[in-house]
């Protein structure tokens, strides 16, 4: 038992250099598994929802009409759902935490114009293979009321027979 | 002439701790005679949320319970939940979950250590310990990617595997925290300043913590030998380890405790990332929970029992969590009867209290 059993700690510590961060003078490390914040690849972006349905506290928005994705920062809990369960693999998690501010901000993105393009270009298709289907349904339609009334003449022909 | 009483109150904003506990002291002279302790300001509701969130999602909500042994309430509810639904995870998860607890138990008895030199004054040991705890946050952070919240928990499994590289870049890492520790342990098992300050202090019998239903540590250091992870949940069957306990029965005791705990866990990480399985982390759930368990595992601070409620839907019905901290408060009161003033702080300190997630 002595005195000075905390002391020769105490004098290496004077000669060390300091344990902790000069941060905000220097940058701030991140280890590569750290969960920061969720940022979106609006160039891959399909605007399916599934993150919003997914996302525990409902941080997520997505505006398919506007073709926005919005993201309320200080309401994501950094979970990694949405990332986890996005199909298209568009989110990301990144290092950096989310920037104080002063108010619960929003951030919106709007979808690339080649993504917004290539979307359009999906629909259009689909809208295609809508009306291609349709007519396809009523030529079928057509067709079987046509053999329908023939089989209704012919019967009527038997019965009249 | 006998002294006269007089009632000092304590906290529920103190210097000491953070949280809010309140205690009635009824002294005579500087002597502590009755202590009447109170608890409910922060009270979040956190257990109702069961019937708010899916019985998935509600991980989240159970590791913010508390922000020390958040991973400990995490493991609680889903290890209920998988009782409920029979799921066995794989033997690489287990692994995982025991070594993701041992680091938090290190992470929380270094942060006691800290707090306890702080409360008997000591701010460079306190520094000093928080130093290595730092080091710990770094671990659980390659680890899971979170410093407090770690998000890995899952009922079936885990989230996300810890690759085999980062587990064995941590051996190196426990060496130099244990060092450190050593190195503090003289100073908190062998000054004559900070003896002066434990020895002695807040003696509790053997037969009133059994008595008094003590939990954890403060149960430990008055030799009584119980340890919830003996009962061999998670990976914990497989480790070789002892339960620590000491005959003293007072502050030093508890320090004591703490501190072999510390080497203790840092023993079962390697034994962990020396056994770890190779094989997948996730086992597929089908259904919703239907039926009712209740779990006892060995948070930092003590036993903490998880009751879960479930009737084939979506939604839980009942969660319920007793902490340890709420089982130690009776037991505090008891050592506080016949203390000094001074020494109130320092009590309130040994039984490492964890007001937020006694109430919730
Ligand atoms: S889940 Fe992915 S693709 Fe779908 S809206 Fe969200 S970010 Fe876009
Ligand atoms: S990380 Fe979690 S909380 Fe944040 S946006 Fe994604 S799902 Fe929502």
């Amino acid at each position: 038992m002595s005195l000075a059993n905390f002391t020769k700690t105490e004098f290496k510590n004077l000669f060390r250099k300091p344990a902790t961060e000069k941060y905000p003078d220097g940058p701030a490390t991140y280890k590569d598994t750290t969960r920061g914040h969720i940022e979106n690849n609006m160039d891959t972006c399909v605007l399916c929802s599934v993150c919003q349905m997914r996302c525990p506290t409902g941080a997520i928005t997505v505006d398919r009409k506007a073709q926005t994705w919005s993201i309320r920062p200080f309401s994501c809990i950094q979970c990694r759902r949405c990332v986890d369960n996005c199909p298209k693999k568009s989110l990301s998690m990144a290092k950096e935490y989310t920037k104080p501010d002063v108010v619960k901000s929003q951030m919106d993105f709007e979808l690339s114009d080649r993504q917004k393009a290539v979307l359009a270009e999906q629909a259009r298709q689909a809208a295609e293979r809508v009306a291609a289907a349709m007519e396809e349904r009523k030529k079928a339609a057509a067709s079987a009321k046509q053999t329908k009334d023939g089989e209704a003449k012919k019967s009527e022909d038997n019965k009249t027979q | 002439m006998a002294a006269k009483r007089s009632v000092i109150p304590f906290g529920p904003q103190h210097p000491v701790l953070p949280e809010p506990i309140h205690i009635d002291l009824v002294t005579e002279d500087e002597k502590v005679v009755e202590a009447i302790p109170s608890i409910g300001f922060v009270h979040r509701g956190l257990e109702n949320l069961v019937t708010k969130k899916d019985f998935g999602e509600m991980v989240y909500v159970a590791e913010r319970i508390c922000g020390i042994c958040s991973f400990g309430h995490g493991y609680g509810y889903v290890d209920a939940i998988e009782h409920i639904m029979n799921i066995e995870p794989t033997g690489r998860a287990k692994y995982i979950r025991t070594l993701l607890f041992e680091l938090s138990r290190m992470h929380s008895h270094i942060l006691w250590l800290g707090l306890m030199a702080d409360a008997f004054g000591f701010e460079s040991l306190f520094m000093e310990t928080w130093k290595y705890r730092e080091k710990v946050l770094d671990m659980l952070e390659a680890a899971t990617g979170g410093r407090v919240i770690f998000s890995i928990m899952r009922i079936g499994g885990l989230r996300k595997d810890v690759p085999d590289d980062i587990l064995s870049g941590f051996l190196p890492e426990l060496d130099k925290i244990e060092e450190g520790i050593r190195a503090c342990e003289k100073a908190f098992l062998s000054d004559p300043a900070v003896l002066g300050r434990l020895k002695g202090v807040g003696y509790l019998s053997k037969e009133d913590a059994v008595k008094l239903g003590c939990e954890g540590p403060f149960l430990r250091a008055s030799g009584v030998a119980r340890d919830n992870r003996m009962k061999g949940y998670a990976a914990y069957s497989d480790m070789d380890f002892d339960i620590i306990t000491s005959d003293d029965g007072d502050s030093y005791g508890r320090c004591y405790v703490r501190i072999q705990e510390i080497y203790q866990s840092a023993n079962i990480i390697r034994q962990c990332i020396e056994k770890m399985p190779k094989e997948g982390i996730y086992v597929p759930i089908k259904g919703f929970p239907n039926g009712e368990y209740m779990t006892i595992i060995e948070q930092p601070r003590g036993g903490a029992c998880y009751y879960v409620h479930a009737s084939g839907k979506k939604f839980i019905e009942r969660m319920r969590v007793r902490t340890p901290t709420f089982a130690n408060i009776p037991a505090l009161a008891k050592t506080l009867q016949g203390c000094d003033v001074a020494d109130v702080p320092i009590l309130v300190v040994t039984i490492d209290p964890c007001i937020s997630c006694t109430e919730r």
